[in-house]
């Protein structure tokens, strides 16, 4: 028997069409007859991206997933009699290999009911917590080694104990959920799909610092994550969880504006107050001088997502998953060029490798690069695949752990141009204070724009390479030190890449316009004219030849033709093919 | 006391979000209202309104599209989708079209990669495209307002006035 309808509606479910599904989901159900009075309800997300939208059936004999639903009833109705098409089965690699313990409850249960998630335990941590004394939950929390998930990896535990030590009632804690990384959504999925436990963490969080004041400065662009938030606080608020040794904590979502620069702990407190999120120099640290001039630690959304489970199991189950000096689970964001992209959640330790193939289903011998930690991080390349996914291998390799966003880099991109995609991003999102990194990366970006636009020399890869390590030195806050580190990683190991951009004026991918020409294949072509209706700037001719002086590579023709007989080659001619 | 003028001013970020939400960007007047309403200079207002992307400074278009440029996107073509809107529409990033019908600009992430390359119109995500997709998706829009011509017109008039207040 049908008990309960489950219909993931994450950003990435509705984005995908949850919205519409859930909508005539009802209306079937009601139509239906024996099912007119199951609950439909909309849940969080599961982590499989690539298989919304995603309905889920419980019955009192088992749960029945559906994946890729579509607004139609002839296949709702189907899921309704629990038929076998359509049902979702996850890669068997990924379930040997993630390890959920922070995600356990995302997408099963709803996101905004208290008495569903205390039903699974929730705030049974918090409850504990109480009971302990604040010196030792900050001891518990230094012995799990937790490292702060946002990218930086500053133990936990350590912060925690600075903002104890301080003697103020003024003291604030702040959970940074400005996920500012383009192509990283763990922070969106956890607050979306389980604001309680992200809550649960910064009340202990309050318990072991004695913080009164907790923010959740969270981007503008998550409304859904803002909305589930503050419907979880206003539960709390009338359960009195927020209630702290007498004191009622007071807890504030605060929405961003959109600035990349305010992930860094300075910006993000200017930015607070009200004004430009413009970092400052430190010391004094945050701990010192936080908000309003008083007392304030700030941890990542994730991070506080661990933090209910050491309570509850204690440190020593926590170290029991991970590597020495990254212990734990780490969520991960999939992008790019694989088959399941999504978020995953894995032990520290596993090989960037079994992530890429086991988990994402990257082909294998088709995967150059992944970009791993956004624009701060670096490109680590398919030979360096074996290392283990912890904080120290990966600054080893030049890249940084960041804050999870991982996007894999298919052989027929151009390395060149994503190291020119994400300085273009930090030269906009550079806040302009340090003149390392206001002009730095301009001329960094200028350089790489050269390069991409066939007008490159030798010395200009030289002058990378410079002023790439000028900007880590010379640049007060996060955004400008790690700035230069997708350049800096393509350069270490892309480096033929570079030469053959700048000495033969060749991109290997043909993705860098001013190197390419298009071709139309007089032996495949079939005449049908396609290509010229389509080109916006007319030069095709009409004996099918490109006028490459006036084409703006727009890709136009390409994708028109469907006998395939348009292809980029190599700038003068169909001579040369990329391998 | 000094706390209650620093609580206001932490609101300033607020205020010029809820503006925005009902006017759909900053005009000159509004900076010069909050300002006075907050009691700082028009420069400080105008320099919050600047450092954060969100806030826009020109009237948006009746639709406005947002071009996913985030990693995983950038990776497989939205840069193909930013010319192919910019032909289909006549305008470029960040420009809203003389009728006041469609304005467009590339964002930083969408948040819904795995439907990389993605577009949202108003908000309403599409994903997975390619030209013919993308192009369909646009004749619909047209199409849906040439059939009220009478509203597009009234439109078009009244975004002419605001961009004429602006300068």
């Amino acid at each position: 028997m049908v008990t309960r309808i489950k219909v993931g509606t994450a950003s990435c479910g509705i984005a995908a069409g949850a919205g519409e599904v859930l909508q005539l989901l009802r209306k079937t159900a009601e139509q239906h007859g024996t099912l007119s009075d199951v609950p439909i309800v909309e849940v969080g997300c599961i982590g499989h991206c690539y298989a919304e939208p995603l309905v889920e059936v419980e019955t009192d004999s088992g749960r029945y997933f559906y994946e890729k639903v579509e607004p139609k009833q002839d296949q709702l109705r189907r899921i309704l009699n629990l038929e076998e098409q359509g049902r979702f089965r996850p890669n068997e690699a990924r379930a040997q290999k993630e390890r959920t313990s922070i995600m356990a409850l995302a997408g099963r249960i709803e996101p905004t009911s208290l008495e569903e998630y205390r039903g699974h335990g929730g705030y049974e941590a918090l409850a504990a917590a109480h009971e302990m004394a604040p010196e030792k939950l900050v001891e518990e929390v230094k012995e799990s080694r937790l490292r702060g998930r946002g990218g930086g990896g500053f133990p936990t535990g350590l912060k925690w104990r600075f903002l104890a030590g301080k003697e103020s009632d003024n003291k604030v804690l702040i959970c940074n959920a400005d996920e500012g990384d383009p192509g990283a959504f763990m922070d969106r999925t956890l607050m979306e799909s389980l604001p309680h436990l992200v809550l649960e963490g910064m009340l202990i969080g309050a318990k072991a610092t004695g913080a009164r004041r907790l923010f959740i400065y969270c981007r503008a662009e998550y409304p859904r994550a803002v909305k589930n938030l503050n419907t979880a606080i206003e539960q709390i608020r009338a359960a009195e969880l927020n209630v702290i040794d007498g004191h009622a904590v007071d807890i504030r979502v605060k929405e961003g504006a959109g600035a990349f620069v305010c992930g860094e702990e300075t910006g993000l407190i200017h930015s607070l107050e009200g004004r430009r999120g413009t970092p400052r120099y430190r010391p004094p640290y945050p701990t010192d001088y936080g908000f309003h001039g008083a007392p304030t630690a700030i941890n990542n959304v994730e991070t506080f997502a661990n933090i209910p489970q050491i309570v509850r199991y204690g440190a020593s189950a926590f170290t029991k998953t991970g590597t020495e000096n990254s212990t734990g689970t780490k969520l991960f964001a999939l992008a790019g060029d694989l088959q399941y992209s999504g978020l995953v959640e894995v032990p520290m330790g596993l090989s960037i490798g079994e992530v890429v193939f086991d988990i994402g289903g990257a082909e294998r011998g088709g995967v150059k690069a992944v970009q791993i930690g956004g624009p701060s991080g670096g490109c680590i390349p398919a030979e360096h695949f074996d290392t283990p996914i912890d904080y120290d291998s990966l600054s080893s390799l030049g890249a940084i752990m960041g804050s999870g966003g991982l996007i894999v880099i298919g052989t027929n991109r151009c390395m060149v141009e994503t190291a020119r995609y994400f300085l273009e991003f930090t030269t906009r999102e550079s806040c302009g204070k340090c003149t390392f990194c206001r002009v730095g990366t301009k001329r960094m970006l200028e350089t790489l724009e050269r390069i991409t636009g066939g007008e490159g020399s030798a010395a200009d890869i030289e002058r990378l390479g410079d002023l790439g390590t000028k900007i880590k030195q010379g640049s007060l806050c996060g955004l400008g030190q790690t700035a230069p580190n997708p350049v800096l990683s393509t350069l270490r190991y892309f480096n033929d890449e570079y030469q053959s951009h700048v000495e033969e004026g060749f991109c290997p991918a043909l993705e860098c316009k001013a190197l390419v020409d298009i071709f139309i294949d007089p032996d495949q072509c079939n005449g049908c004219k396609l290509c010229i209706k389509a080109c916006p700037v007319n030069c095709i001719s009409e004996d099918f030849v490109v006028d490459n002086a006036v084409c703006t590579r727009c890709n136009s023709c390409i994708e028109v033709c469907r006998q395939n007989a348009i292809s980029r080659v190599a700038k003068g001619g169909a001579v040369r093919v990329a391998s | 006391m000094e706390q209650t003028a620093a609580v206001e001013r932490s609101d300033l970020i607020k205020t010029l979000q809820k503006e925005q939400e009902t006017e759909g960007y900053i005009s000159d007047e509004a900076i010069e209202r909050i300002a006075t309403e907050f009691d700082v200079p028009p420069v400080e207002v105008e320099g919050v309104v600047s450092f954060y992307t969100q806030f826009k400074r020109i009237p948006p278009g009746k639709y406005h599209i947002m071009v996913c440029d985030g990693t995983a996107c950038h990776i497989i073509g939205a840069p193909l989708i930013l010319t192919w809107l910019a032909d289909a529409l006549g305008i470029r990033d960040g420009e809203t079209d003389e009728n006041g019908l469609f304005s467009m600009e590339s964002v930083a992430c969408l948040g819904c990669c795995s439907l990389a390359p993605v577009i949202s119109i108003n908000g309403k995500v599409y994903g997975k495209l390619d030209r013919k997709k993308l192009l369909k998706t646009i004749r619909e829009y047209k199409k849906a307002e040439d059939s009220n011509g009478r509203s597009n017109q009234t439109q078009s008039k009244s975004t002419a006035e605001n961009t004429g207040a602006a300068e």
